[in-house]
């Protein structure tokens, strides 16, 4: 029988079926952070049980801690006891913890990757719905509910129906200034944000093929935003490049046997999926959102769609350009910008930070503007350094802050002031979702450059001379 | 977590007839601080619901009361975004016991189901039909049978059927949660876990 990649992995993780039920299902690693774990911590407490397998579950702070003095204590208690409750959950049932200072804390799925625990072939969850993200590997990744983080950390399984597969193929070459970021908010903006619910995707075609492990990353990232329980990318040749070697991947005999199962984890050509959908990828421009979800997303030369070319009710567009303050029929080049955000898990990798240089480098930072930029980790923030982007950065009036998730959902100080306008590489442009009554678009790290510098919404491609 | 057996509920809705409501507007991300699954109930909502001097927003469904019950009835795509199971503690924690949609978004139903709110799928027809009722009359009241499957508009008899796993709806009847069943599966897990590939 044909099989996806994604009933591979799936399939290969099944322990039980249960009829008119979910299927049992192990899995291989489990990443905490100190938002949704503390309550699922408690609740093994209160039932009296042990974590089955801590050496597969992972700790790391990131929501809700500072991006600038993380060797001062904690200042808002409240943070200061999130944090202290991951610390002594993960020493109290064995799993390693990076808190914050540690040197590999990061925003957990950047670390997850950058050492090694994320795997093709694995199945991978976390309390964090950006989980999708791992799966650019050939994981099957996703995000899940603390009551479900407390079931890992009890069984090391999960209990879910097995999700209906679906292909987005994007073929052809990407045009100039068009980055990963661009195609994943190009492939929502057409799908809208419910289009993928209930589905699995796998990306395939060229476009995918050639992109870095960063970029399929961004990608897979954002899988969630159309619905989608998760993302993945058959493994190839970049892809075990990239994994084989970290810290946590397999060595020596288990890495030949690895191997081997990596090498099955494609999908069979005859496979069949339950909805499939092809893009031309020479036809995205670099995008932007202009509402209050990521599915409301334009070629950023284009203007703002009229209610009845776009689907969904009337009411909730009207809400949403008001809470904006656009209009239909408006061009966003142009539109003044007050904040910058480049980081999170969608873009906050080095490659995110070279394109942000690219388009900065002997610029200077628009005086309107207040530009972050955070480091998904300290591996990221240590390549900054090496690389000299840190000093491009300095010199166009730009500094760089401490690793975290910062204004991606502002749970810490870094949050963006009520109808302040920012340009973010982050995932979501919900209502508040940067601080309360903030207004976020959203958009790659070139165009959040060409804000950065000249204090508008402006097309990239107009500030790079050469091409690349 | 335990939570209270779900059998049938009768009671009238409040109706948020706004699409793609999603979490980060359920409970805002500076309300996740807690360590403790307390008091999420009074941030369901938070900035639909008050001014930034936590003053009521008068026109927000849930600060009128001609409208109560222990129903939520929301537009398409309902709980898109996060996978902040406070989402679905903040709906339990403010008394509301089910959540009627034409559509729900997937990380949320499941977080629903795990904790005892029932998530029930209608179609737009019949999502319609209810808001249309609460409209005419806020006291409209709604009937949810799980052991049957359906929700009944009790001013007109008309009913729909939903879908649920015959699991979780065991498990909703019977105040059980997965964590009871795989804790009597374990060394079937352990087994299994000997030979993976990874
Ligand atoms: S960066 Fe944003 S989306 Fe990513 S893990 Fe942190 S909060 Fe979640």
């Amino acid at each position: 029988m044909s099989n996806t990649l994604f009933d591979k992995v799936w399939d290969t993780h099944v322990i039980r079926k249960i009829e008119g039920g979910p299927d049992v299902l192990f899995i291989d690693r489990h990443l905490i952070h100190e938002v949704t774990s503390p309550v699922a911590f408690l609740g093994l407490k209160s039932r009296g049980i042990k974590v089955l397998y801590p050496e597969r579950t992972f700790a790391t702070a990131d929501h809700n801690t500072p991006t600038i003095n993380q060797h001062l204590p904690v200042a808002d208690p409240l943070s200061a006891n999130q944090l202290k409750a991951l610390e002594s959950n993960s020493n109290e049932y064995g799993i390693s913890h990076w808190g914050l200072g540690h040197q590999k804390n990061g925003i957990v799925h950047v670390v997850g990757p950058e050492y090694g625990i994320t795997q093709p072939g694995a199945t991978i969850v976390c309390g964090d719905s950006h989980t999708s993200t791992h799966g650019a590997f050939g994981a099957i990744a996703f995000g899940i509910g603390t009551s479900e983080v407390e079931m890992v950390l009890a069984s090391q399984c999960i209990m879910q129906p097995k999700p209906q597969k679906m292909r987005i193929n994007v073929t052809g070459k990407l045009g100039f200034g068009v980055t990963p970021k661009d195609v994943a908010l190009f492939i929502i903006s057409q799908l809208t944000t419910s289009g993928a619910t209930g589905y699995f995707v796998e990306y395939a075609g060229e476009v995918f093929e050639s992109m870095t492990m960063e970029g399929r990353m961004t990608v897979c990232n954002l899988s969630i935003e159309m619905g989608a329980r998760g993302g993945m990318i058959a493994p190839d040749e970049t892809t075990i490049s990239y994994v084989k070697g970290r810290e946590f991947s397999p060595e020596g005999e288990a890495w030949e046997k690895a191997l081997a199962y990596y090498k099955t984890l494609k999908t069979d050509a005859d496979a069949v999926f339950d909805k499939e959908y092809t893009f031309d990828g020479s036809k995205i421009e670099p995008m932007i959102t202009y509402g209050t979800n990521p599915g409301m997303g334009m070629g950023i030369s284009n203007n703002i769609p009229d209610a009845e070319d776009v689907q969904g009710g009337i009411t909730t567009y009207e809400k949403s350009l008001n809470y904006m303050g656009f209009h239909e029929g408006e061009a966003m080049l142009g539109k003044p910008v007050d904040f910058v955000f480049i980081g999170s898990c969608t873009n906050g990798r080095i490659e995110d930070f070279r394109a942000f240089a690219s388009i900065v480098k002997g610029k200077q930072k628009a005086p309107n503007v207040t530009a972050w930029l955070v480091p998904g980790s300290h591996i990221v923030e240590a390549q900054i350094k090496q690389e000299g982007l840190l000093d491009i950065f300095n010199e166009a009036g730009f500094v760089l802050r401490q690793p975290g998730c910062s204004a991606c959902l502002a749970m810490n100080d870094d949050k963006i002031p009520a109808g302040k306008y920012a340009v973010s590489t982050s995932n979501r442009n919900f209502e508040g979702r940067q601080g309360p009554g903030s207004r976020t678009m959203l958009a790659s790290p070139l165009v959040a450059a060409a804000a950065a510098v000249t204090g508008k919404v402006t097309d990239p491609r107009d500030l790079i001379e050469e091409l690349v | 977590m335990a939570y209270d057996k779900f059998t049938i509920l009768k009671s009238t809705a409040v109706p948020l007839a706004i699409e793609n409501v999603d979490t980060d507007q359920l409970i805002p991300a500076r309300f996740l601080k807690a360590t403790e699954r307390v008091g999420f109930g009074d941030n369901l909502f938070r900035d639909w619901r008050y001014n930034p001097d936590n003053t009521p927003k008068k026109d927000f469904v849930l600060n009128d009361p001609t409208y109560s019950g222990k129903i939520l009835i929301g537009g398409k795509n309902f709980g898109s975004g996060s996978s902040r199971e406070h989402a679905a503690w903040a709906i339990y924690d403010y008394g509301f016991r089910c959540v009627v949609s034409s559509f729900f978004a997937d990380i949320f139903r499941n977080n629903c189901l795990n904790i005892g709110v029932l998530p029930v799928q209608v179609s737009a027809v019949f999502a319609e039909k209810i808001f249309h009722a609460i409209a005419s009359d806020p006291k409209a009241e709604l009937e949810v049978n799980l052991a049957n499957q359906s929700i009944t508009l009790l001013s007109t008899g008309e009913q729909e059927k939903f879908e649920i796993s015959s699991y979780k709806k065991d498990n909703m009847i019977n105040g059980f949660d997965d964590i009871d069943y795989l804790q009597n599966i374990k060394s079937e897990i352990k087994e299994f876990a000997e030979n993976l590939p990874l």
